[in-house]
């Protein structure tokens, strides 16, 4: 079934973490999987890149106490990596033993840096960009957010997903958001089942592009980015996947300074917006946008193959 | 009872009275339920286990820090201490509320509910200040509902009787599998409205979307705006004079009447290429008689 959900803020920061986490909450029992966040923020440094990775999944945890031993090479693999391709680190934070957060400066080719850090199977990117942390991880949105500190997010705006697994594994690589690799501050979270998935996945292999998981939703992620390096603005990106992409889907796709949504041609999967002068707010169902706005508000449905685009 | 005493009635068999009552017409295919018309059975409204409430009895519940469950616990134990007006503060978009309510009783949500509000009711009065969410009303047997403000999709699914009004607009597939009673929009409604309906009349005011009518067996579909596309098996049909005077009495009874009128409405039928049922129930007939 999934959740997902989305809030933007016009022209001003607001607890977005904390928001998001609400929202997330009330959703829960449309996915209990696990919980997933792309929030953003203005970055005050604006040469400074945040990326963050995750060097393990449930199933390393079957090597026992040697997945200890394996996370620490993997995370060593991934600075040797870094310092080659001549990033410099500006700090560097683990919310938890296999998931961290860097900052770092970059002034090369930072896709041949992203690809070269995932030649190694067990390391994943989860982000990469100036204002997009992107943060995912099993268990409901109280736990991820208390885990990985996210219910005071200072931010402009935010996606976020409640995973019930249906066609791929309970991990950390089939939740979402997904990254759309290796393009900066994009992300996509999905409530939906794609029918002609394997069709368009090898489309896009055979594009370029690579999959990190058997995950349906992360083709809407490769997809976007597909069409935003070609140049194709998100709204019109939103538009022909409402054609070019079979099933049924309702999804959210977050730039650094914009929020779209697209639902498809039989308006099979719900969503709920709210829209207002200084805030825009959408989710699966209406109760996860009361657990943010309790007051009396106008809400509706988007009809079939509606797209939207918001501007932070 | 068209001339026909009670005392010839019992003297005749089942086949003969039901006749004798007008009530056969036509041939019945057997695919409909049959149910004997009684005539030493005065007329049942209620449930026998229907609470005795008394509308004037009113009381209000903070239902904020309350799940669904306890919502519609409580409900049940307000009306058997003979509350007959209960309003529901702060639903905050909670599902199911309201549900299976089985008799008479006034239930005023003041705010907004979630999915599958109201749904499976038979009898009561609601009127929802706020909007509501996926299948409002779904299998709703009798009674009204109203709601101020938009409501999601499947608004209305296979209603089999009442009223149910919404003021704003609704989302896709309104009124599926509907089997009966009547759904009115003040607004738009999206794609695949009134899709295998079966009988029945939906009334909208506004736009309609794509595949409008789609696969229907039978029932009206009246719009007054724009069909962006007709489904399967819908056709247009004649705003008749007896049309006119349901839809100006139906929407002026709910103050969704037009300033325009009702000459502007399109009328979609069954064009019966698809489907051709021919399984009107005999409680309906009754209704007719």
């Amino acid at each position: 079934m999934c959740g997902i959900a989305g809030i933007i803020h016009r022209g001003k920061s607001s607890n977005v973490g904390g928001e998001m986490t609400a929202m997330l909450q009330a959703l829960k029992h449309r996915g209990p999987d696990s919980t997933g966040y792309a929030v953003y923020a203005t970055s005050k440094n604006p040469e400074d890149y945040i990326m963050r990775i995750k060097v393990a999944e449930a199933e390393d945890r079957a090597v026992g106490h040697g997945v200890h031993k394996l996370i620490a090479e993997r995370i060593a693999r991934v600075d040797a990596i870094l310092k080659e391709h001549g990033a410099k680190v500006k700090s560097k934070e683990a919310a938890r033993e296999y998931a961290l957060r860097y900052v770092l400066t970059h002034d090369g080719d930072t896709a041949a840096m992203a690809t070269h850090i995932e030649e190694d199977k067990g390391t994943e990117i989860l982000s990469m960009g100036n204002g997009l942390e992107l943060i995912k991880d099993l268990g409901d949105a109280s736990d991820v957010a208390g885990a990985y500190g996210l219910n005071d997010f200072q931010g402009t705006h935010g996606i976020g997903h409640t995973r019930m697994a249906t066609e791929s594994d309970v991990d950390i690589k089939s939740a979402h958001p997904y990254w759309a690799f290796p393009y900066n501050d994009i992300s996509v979270v999905h409530n939906g089942q794609i029918t002609n998935y394997w069709l368009m996945r090898r489309q896009m292999e055979k594009k370029g592009h690579r999959f990190q998981s058997n995950c349906d939703s992360e083709l809407l992620a490769v997809y976007t980015a597909h069409n935003l390096s070609n140049g194709v603005s998100l709204e019109e990106s939103l538009r022909r996947s409402i054609s070019e992409i079979d099933g049924v889907f309702t999804y959210l796709v977050a730039t650094k300074d914009q929020l779209g949504m697209a639902k498809d041609t039989m308006a099979a999967k719900p969503l709920v917006l709210y829209e207002s002068d200084d805030l825009i707010a959408m989710a699966s169902e209406e109760v996860a946008i009361r657990a943010i706005l309790p007051q009396e508000i106008d809400t509706y449905d988007p009809y079939d193959e509606e797209v939207r685009v918001w501007q932070a | 009872m068209a001339g026909v005493s009670d005392a010839e009635l019992k003297k005749m068999t089942q086949e003969e009275r039901v006749t004798a009552l007008g009530m056969r017409t036509e041939q019945l295919t057997g695919k409909s339920l049959y149910i004997e018309f009684d005539p030493d059975a005065t007329e049942r409204f209620t449930y026998p286990w229907a609470p005795d409430v008394d509308f004037n009895k009113r009381i209000e519940v903070d239902t904020d820090n309350m799940t669904s469950t306890e919502v519609n616990a409580k409900i049940r134990g307000l009306m058997n201490e003979g509350y007959g007006t209960i309003v529901l503060k702060n639903p905050r978009g909670k599902h199911s509320i309201g549900v299976g309510i089985l008799s008479r009783l006034n239930l005023i949500i003041e705010g907004s509910t979630g999915y599958f509000g109201v749904g499976l009711i038979d009898g009561p009065n609601v009127r929802i200040t706020g909007r509501v969410g996926w299948s409002c009303g779904e299998n709703m047997m009798s009674g009204t509902i109203v709601v101020e403000k938009n409501a999601g999709s499947t608004f209305g699914a296979a209603i089999r009787g009442g009223d149910l009004v919404c003021r704003g607009s609704v989302g896709s597939r309104t009124g599926i599998d509907m089997k009966g009673g009547t759904i009115l929009v003040g607004g738009n409604t999206g794609a695949l409205s009134g899709f295998m309906m079966q009988r029945g009349r939906m009334v909208v005011c506004g736009n309609a979307g794509k595949n409008l009518g789609d696969s229907m067996y039978d029932g009206t579909i009246y719009i007054g705006g724009t069909i962006q596309s007709l489904g399967v098996d819908a056709v247009k049909a004649e705003l008749t004079d007896f049309d006119k005077k349901w839809l100006t009495r139906k929407l002026t009874q709910h103050g969704l009447m037009p300033e325009k009128g009702v000459d502007h409405f399109t009328k979609i039928v069954a064009g019966k290429q698809l489907w051709n049922y021919d399984n009107l129930e005999p409680t309906e007939k009754k209704i007719i008689l």
